[in-house]
């Protein structure tokens, strides 16, 4: 039930609002009557209790990373430790207004000077900003970034970025809206980008190459070098976008493999929650070259202590992206998370998510599903397809993954990338243990079985969850997005 | 190791069944020569105890005890319930609910924000929320020259629009070829004369941003500018601040028809101050405009016994279906922001919101009257406003702001940079926490400052 179905005329909580002295306005001051709401807005009524009620039976509705193993690929669902909430939120930082004379906010702004710089010593890049507010904004930012250093160069005839067939959707939406055309490279029958193609592709009208390493096909793209020095030479730049970080942080730096921009998702690789979609935070961080065009605001550390720069200081700037500093509080979370983990700490993520999932591969392939990149070593996240058992069992991965709802696991990634039919993109991150790992291939080999022997079972899964099989169709066909009394 | 919960014994087993012998092996496909490490320089790790007594040390530094300055980004009261819930586990750990049934509740709350954000502004639909205010202009200004017909790309943006929104979208919108025409305002009102479009009236304009209240505090005269862009064919685009509607006309209901798309930031509804983000922006439109909306969206359904549920729709216009052919490229949003907003504007309702506008002006009338009793001190602008307003000071702004910090007061946001021809002014603003004595706190400050 919607809460507005439990709300009463009148109920209301006094002790949220002002009292009615605190509201009163001499009439010679008053806001003028044609300005005003006649009509009260439809809000719910409910007394605060209801409101926790309600609001509470909701989150019990919901699967996340503290209560279910979370193997959605290429998200990174590791453990979000409540540390880093506990000092993002302390009472000065919270209360910190983003405008405050700069002497007001220099705890705020010496951890976010240090966080530019630990960033940028992880990914090896010449510099970083941390204004974007999500992966695709920086993405944004990034190719906003090549775009400038072609203009200023007054190199006007590239305007075409590439790539990979594979790549996440966001690559080619953010080229588009940068202004580019996208060209698709293919990918070979081992994973790898299309060389051959890529050479043919590449040329005078190339701004760019977007490319996500290792790549959503869960191998590391290994003609990475010569990849780079292809669109380099053909003038081109590279953006690497930073979704699976998470697979080589503290082991590979973007900056070596040849990168001009790279994104980061704090929410993946650096452990800030997801928060049922948000929010992110995506800093980006350019090569020498780039630097120049880095989006504003930045940080920068002089005689009176930490300051931003602005427009003013940074005239070659893409701009701003927010109004104020970013997501601040998701930055805090990051530096506390880093600090936690600590130097030696960020390799082992890495080398802790690579095993996980090489070892979940593994146990899968002994168990009898097919895993799509057999003869390649598995990153933080592999990819299975399940081809075989929709032509012989008739279920498909959308019946699995919502099968797997009904054992007690959120599902993974299932129909992306779109080049392997009836595949799951698994990423166990390396927070999880091995006997989680080994419950989650038994779920997957007692719902083979089921299929099997119960086919309808799994096609009409899920059982246990607060709905069943949600109709998308109709939600589209006839939206129905605001509740109507 | 923190957080990783391997054991010896683990790791040598799970190396057994890969078949390698060390975790070195499982990095055998990257290039010799690429492996430099990054993380060598970074510090040493910290327990939690010790992060701990660090970041409380810094937290400490932070100075403000009463701030006056708004410009954007508000000090409202927040129910304590709302950040109890929001961060329970089961909302703070969870992702975009792609698996529905998993994940009904992030999914109805979603609905609900939409329901209430969409009354509050009087619009009929709502996406999910974008980054923030500024950004979800830019996807406005965005959707509208989508949407209108003619094709064209010439949007006016009057200067009473918050600078930084108006530099958003600027960034937002360069690559597009989408034209920003500036609009001047009023030196005696801080207003948009409703006869100043006229001037631009020589060519078709996709779209017109009426800021409400304005940047300076002031009330538009949303009514007129509103029926002269749909006469000359031209969308509304409303900027407004969600901690206003519960006093003020909803943009949905300015002029004759209505405003077609209502966009801003949604933090003073329960979302702190936090040096300036996470906050989430909002965005509104009428039913007509609806495909062209960015970003999620939620809808109501039912599932296959009838039940009623929830789940992500429309998501042809979204980058993981279109990619390059999307309405945005925006894939996370600010979903916990949002979450905590819905269960603010549950606890506070259509009278608590009321009461928190009525208290925000009548606060910012009491501090007017006690500043008028300082000489030199000078009110700026003379038509009706909200919560903020522009001084003028008798001494240079930047000393002021300095003097004043120095006590722990943020006086307001200096106005210097971006509106020079304003000379020493400064912007401030009441919310309905501050009390008589802050308040006159806050005078007797200013007057000391000002050595008057």
């Amino acid at each position: 039930m919607v809460i507005f179905a439990k709300s009463q005329h009148d109920r209301c909580n006094p002790a949220q609002m002002p009292d009615l002295a605190a509201c009163a306005t001499p009439t010679a001051d008053a806001i003028p009557g044609h300005f005003l709401r006649h009509t009260p807005p439809l809000l719910p009524e409910v007394s605060e209790l209801e409101a926790i009620r309600h609001y509470t039976r909701l989150s019990q509705r919901n699967y996340a990373i503290d209560t279910h193993f979370y193997p959605l690929g290429s998200c990174t669902m590791k453990y979000n430790p409540r540390g880093c909430h506990a000092v993002a939120t302390l009472p000065g930082f919270q209360g910190l207004h983003p405008l405050a004379p700069a002497a007001h906010g220099q705890g705020t702004l010496a951890t976010l000077y240090e966080l530019q710089e630990m960033l940028t010593a992880i990914t090896g890049m010449a510099g970083c900003s941390l204004a974007p507010m999500a992966g695709a904004q920086g993405e944004f930012a990034g190719v906003a970034m090549i775009r400038a250093y072609h203009e200023q160069r007054g190199d006007r005839e590239r305007r075409e970025i590439l790539v990979p067939s594979a790549a996440h959707g966001t690559n080619p939406a953010t080229a588009a809206l940068c202004g580019f055309t996208v060209r698709e490279i293919p990918v070979d029958a081992d994973g790898d980008v299309d060389l051959a193609a890529l050479r043919q592709a590449v040329g005078p009208h190339t701004a760019g190459l977007m490319l996500t390493n290792p790549s959503t096909l869960g191998v590391f793209e290994r003609r990475v070098q010569e990849i780079a020095a292809l669109v380099h030479e053909a003038g081109g730049l590279l953006y690497y976008d930073g979704a699976n970080l998470n697979a080589i942080v503290g082991r590979v730096r973007p900056g070596d493999m040849g990168f001009d921009a790279v994104h980061i998702n704090l929410h993946k690789t650096f452990a800030t929650p997801h928060g049922g979609g948000g929010p992110g935070a995506g800093p980006i961080l350019a090569s020498e070259r780039l630097l120049p065009f880095l989006p504003i605001p930045l940080l920068a550390r002089g005689e009176d202590g930490f300051r931003l720069l602005d427009a003013a200081e940074r005239p070659h700037t893409i701009g701003r992206l927010s109004a104020f500093t970013g997501n601040v509080g998701i930055l805090l979370r990051a530096y506390a998370y880093i600090r936690l983990v600590g130097g030696g700490g960020v390799r082992r993520i890495a080398d802790y998510a690579t095993l996980n999932a090489n070892y979940l591969q593994a146990r899968l392939r002994q168990a009898g599903f097919s895993v799509a990149y057999p003869h390649r070593r598995a990153t933080h996240e592999f990819l299975i397809t399940l081809r075989e058992e929709a032509r012989t069992l008739g279920i498909t991965a959308l019946d699995v993954a919502k099968r797997l709802l009904d054992y007690g696991f959120y599902a993974p990634t299932i129909y992306f990338p779109l080049l392997v039919p009836e595949c799951m993109l698994i990423e166990p991150t390396e927070t999880e243990t091995r006997e989680e790992l080994d419950r989650f291939v038994a779920a997957l080999v007692a719902i083979r079985q089921e299929a099997e022997q119960s086919p309808e079972k799994v096609r009409g899964a899920p059982h246990t969850t607060p709905v069943k099989r949600l109709d998308d169709t109709a939600a589209a066909r006839k939206p129905d997005l605001v509740w109507k009394p | 190791m923190p957080f990783i919960p391997h054991t010896e014994a683990d790791v040598r087993a799970m190396l057994a069944t890969i078949g390698v012998t060390d975790l070195d092996a499982l990095f055998a496909e990257i290039p010799a020569g690429l492996e430099r490490g990054g993380a060598d320089t970074l510090p040493s790790p910290l327990n939690e105890m010790a992060l701990r007594r660090l970041m409380t040390e810094r937290a400490a530094r932070e100075g403000s005890t009463l701030c006056f300055v708004g410009a954007g980004a508000y000090a409202h009261h927040i129910p304590a319930a709302v950040w109890e819930i929001a961060t329970r586990g089961e909302f703070y750990s969870a992702y975009t609910p792609y698996q529905a049934e998993a994940s009904q509740g992030t999914l109805q709350t979603l609905y609900e924000y939409q329901t209430m954000i969409a009354a509050l502004t009087g619009m009929e639909a709502s996406n999910a929320s974008l980054y923030d205010g500024a950004s979800a202009l830019g996807e406005a200004i965005l959707m509208a020259v989508r949407a209108h017909p003619d094709g064209a790309r010439r949007v006016l943006l009057p200067t009473t629009v918050h600078p930084r929104y108006r530099a958003v979208a600027r960034t937002l919108t360069r690559a597009q070829g989408i034209e920003l025409v500036e609009l001047p305002f009023t030196a005696g009102g801080g207003h948009i004369d409703p006869q100043t479009p006229h001037a631009q009236a020589t060519e078709a304009v996709a779209a017109v941003v009426i800021q409400h209240p304005n940047f300076f505090g002031t009330l538009e005269e949303v009514d007129a500018l509103t029926d002269w862009a749909h006469a000359r064919g031209a969308l509304v685009i409303a900027v407004v601040n969600p901690a206003t509607l519960g006093v003020l006309v909803p943009p949905g209901d300015w002029g004759e028809k209505g405003a077609d798309i209502a966009c801003g930031d949604g933090q003073p509804l329960g979302i702190p101050l936090a040096g300036g983000g996470p906050y989430f922006g909002f965005l509104c439109c009428k039913t007509p405009l609806l495909r062209q909306m960015p970003g999620r969206i939620v809808g109501r359904t039912t599932d296959r016994e009838g039940k009623e549920g929830f789940v992500l729709t429309l998501q042809a216009r979204e980058q993981h279906i279109r990619r390059a052919r999307a309405t945005s490229n925006i894939c996370s949003n600010q979903g916990l922001m949002t979450i905590a907003a819905t269960i603010h504007m549950a606890l506070l309702g259509p009278e608590g919101l009321r009461r928190v506008g009525l208290a925000c002006h009548a606060n910012l009338v009491r501090l007017l009257a006690r500043l008028a009793t300082i000489p030199g001190v000078r009110v700026l602008f003379d038509r009706p406003r909200f919560h903020e307003a522009v001084l003028l000071l008798p001494r240079p702004v930047t000393e002021v702001v300095t003097i004043l910090a120095r006590e722990g007061i943020a006086a307001g946001y200096p106005l210097a940079t971006d509106y020079p021809a304003l000379g020493e002014a400064l912007l401030v603003c009441t919310t309905e926490r501050h009390g008589a004595q802050e308040i006159d706190h806050f005078a007797a400050q200013l007057h000391k400052a000002l050595g008057v």
